[in-house]
């Protein structure tokens, strides 16, 4: 089985988050960069999982990014990747992004496609339903479980208000959360074995994009905290009920 | 030209969050000096007209077999069609399981630019703007939309819903439905519960409260509130509750009326998921921890001895004894 991983560069959880050039772009200094979580805690640890289950699996890792991307690629074919794709572009379109990846996936043949939910950054949870539309395949989105069965993938998933159990011939697209598998770290055999697995470089197939961003801005500061006394925490329901109008 | 909105109803029964985007699509409609219409999948109880009185014109139907189990792909070429025939400038879905599944879809066949996660109407004084939450809700962008159709997926909870008063003209809507090549086999739906992304109060627990057997102070608190229950990410890790509670910045983002967090540290991993909250109340006994910084409302005190109290409290306030 063939199992692609698109994997995504995002700053660490707790970066401090503020803009550059008069609010239009993230100010990157100072920022740690991991492996977006999602993509590397459920997808990325998920497909290893099954490699393990059939060592005939290879997992095949893409990355839409600049240079600066390649050390979490290092890291994701430390953790248990096989080989590794960037495309070498900095877009933050998510058509461009998608278009990008469906293009090396129609050449490759992958069983089953797997992204995360959503990045912690962008929050778009878009490029797996694009991919999967792009390249007409069922998309199973926000998967909480996920097990093959010779040509069929077995998953549980969450839909709005509950799960669901779905049984689906490969290939398909799966956005990947919480529950798919728990994040484990690179041992330093994987880390020395990293340096020497290929990453490939490829330059974008298309330059269309659909959105662009204009600016950023940060919320509101808040105001400060009232404390209530222990004493009379009766006073609270008093201040949410008549001050803050919330009950 | 028209703006039209997809409304997501769960075995018959329209949520909250497709009221906000009914009336998102509504507003979006004035802006553009257009009318606002809306499609309907599936078997439908109940009356549609009704969305009259949020803003929307006429009402789209198609009911079909293959239409009763959500399939993203069978419903994007469905609404696809509809927009067509439709002429719709603007699609608008609830940036839920479900509008997240389906606008990428949609955004490919239409070739129609999407944004995510808006938390604002569009921005139509130059070019198309719309406002969207990013970084968790650390943050916000301002994307500009460069294709003709456009889609936008509005975060549940982001926006009043207006009232007016009409009613919608029903439309019966006809084209070819394939059928899915997902097969359910097994469905498990949470009911009677208030759904966490929607709820306008949040009672939430941290692991202050030491495992699961104290749970009654959230839920007893939740429950004279009507509110639903979340969790901090490590509770929800040690299985103290199930995984679909966790809120921050790996678990859900949310944005009720109402937040209160027991027990929680306040990391700005937790808080990036709340911190779009209207009102923040915090109840930790620690008055160094972080999430006081990101309250309205506190606390310095144990749960144990103080949430009961609230909960009395809230009870006498409602009548319920
Ligand atoms: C990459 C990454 C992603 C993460 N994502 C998330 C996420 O999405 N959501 C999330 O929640 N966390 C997330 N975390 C974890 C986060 O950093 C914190 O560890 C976590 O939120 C702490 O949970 P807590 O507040 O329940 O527990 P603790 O930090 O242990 O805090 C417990 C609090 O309870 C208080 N307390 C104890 N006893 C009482 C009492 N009797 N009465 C009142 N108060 C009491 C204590 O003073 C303390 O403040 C993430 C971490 C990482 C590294």
């Amino acid at each position: 089985m063939k199992i692609l991983i698109c994997i995504s560069k995002t700053p660490d959880t707790t970066a401090k988050i503020g803009f550059a050039d008069n609010n239009t772009k993230f100010a990157t200094d100072g920022v740690q960069w991991i492996i977006n979580p999602y993509d590397e805690w459920y997808a990325l640890v998920r497909a290893i999982e099954l490699k393990e289950a059939d060592p005939s699996t290879t997992i095949h890792l893409i990355n839409v990014g600049g240079a600066d991307s390649e050390p979490i690629i290092r890291k994701a074919l430390a953790l248990g990747g096989d080989e590794a794709i960037r495309i070498n572009s900095e877009s933050s379109d998510s058509f461009f992004v998608a278009s990008q990846i469906a293009q090396v996936a129609k050449e490759g043949n992958y069983d089953l496609i797997f992204t995360g939910k959503e990045t912690i950054d962008y929050n778009g949870s878009s490029i797996g339903g694009m991919i999967a539309e792009i390249l007409d395949l069922p998309f199973i989105s926000h998967a909480i479980k996920l097990d093959i069965d010779s040509s069929n993938a077995l998953i549980a998933r969450e839909i709005e208000g509950g799960e669901e159990t779905d049984k689906i011939n490969l290939p398909l697209v799966v956005s990947c959360q919480k529950g798919m598998a728990e994040q484990r770290i690179p041992n330093m055999k994987g880390i020395m074995g990293a340096r020497t697995k290929p990453l490939k470089v490829i330059e974008p197939s298309s330059t269309e994009e659909y959105t662009s961003i204009v600016s950023f801005d940060l919320p509101p500061a808040k105001a400060g905290v009232k404390l209530v006394s222990p004493e009379n925490p009766e006073e609270l329901v008093r201040l949410l009920n008549e001050e803050a109008k919330s009950i | 030209m028209s703006v039209l909105v997809f409304i997501d109803q769960a075995e018959g029964i329209i949520k909250k969050s497709s009221f906000e985007v009914a009336s998102y699509a509504a507003q979006t409609a004035k802006i553009l000096n257009t009318t606002a219409e809306a499609i309907v999948l599936g078997k439908v109880q109940g009356t549609l007209s009704s969305l009259g009185n949020f803003g929307i014109s006429k009402v789209h139907t198609i009911e079909d077999a293959n239409l009763n189990h959500f399939d993203a792909q069978v419903y994007a070429k469905v609404i696809a069609d509809a927009t067509e025939k439709s002429g719709a400038q603007v699609v608008v879905f609830s940036n839920n399981t479900t509008g997240k599944a389906i606008a990428p879809r949609l955004s490919v066949r239409l070739k129609a630019g999407l944004v995510s996660g808006a938390v604002a109407l569009p921005d139509t004084s130059n070019n198309f703007v719309v406002k969207k939450s990013v970084f968790s809700g650390k943050a916000f962008a301002h994307v500009s939309i460069k294709t003709a159709i456009k889609i936008i997926a509005l975060n549940p909870n982001a926006f009043n819903i207006v009232k007016e008063d009409g009613a919608a003209e029903i439309i019966p809507f006809s084209t070819t439905v394939p059928n899915s090549r997902i097969e359910v086999t097994a469905t498990n739906k949470i009911t009677g519960d208030v759904p966490l992304g929607e709820a306008d109060i949040v009672v939430s627990g941290g692991r202050g409260l030491k495992g699961p057997e104290n749970w009654n102070l959230v839920t007893d608190l939740a429950q004279a509130l009507g509110a639903a229950t979340a969790c901090s990410r490590p509770v929800s890790d040690i299985h103290w509750r199930p995984h679909h509670e966790h809120v921050g910045q790996t678990g859900l983002a949310i944005a009720p009326n109402l937040y209160i967090a027991i027990g929680i540290s306040g990391a700005i991993q937790h808080l990036a998921g709340v911190n779009r909250s209207k009102t923040i109340v915090v109840i930790n006994k620690d008055p160094e921890a972080p999430f006081f910084k990101a309250a309205d409302y506190g606390i310095v005190g144990d749960a144990f001895e103080v949430v009961p109290r609230i909960t009395d409290a809230i009870k006498k306030l409602k009548g319920i004894s």
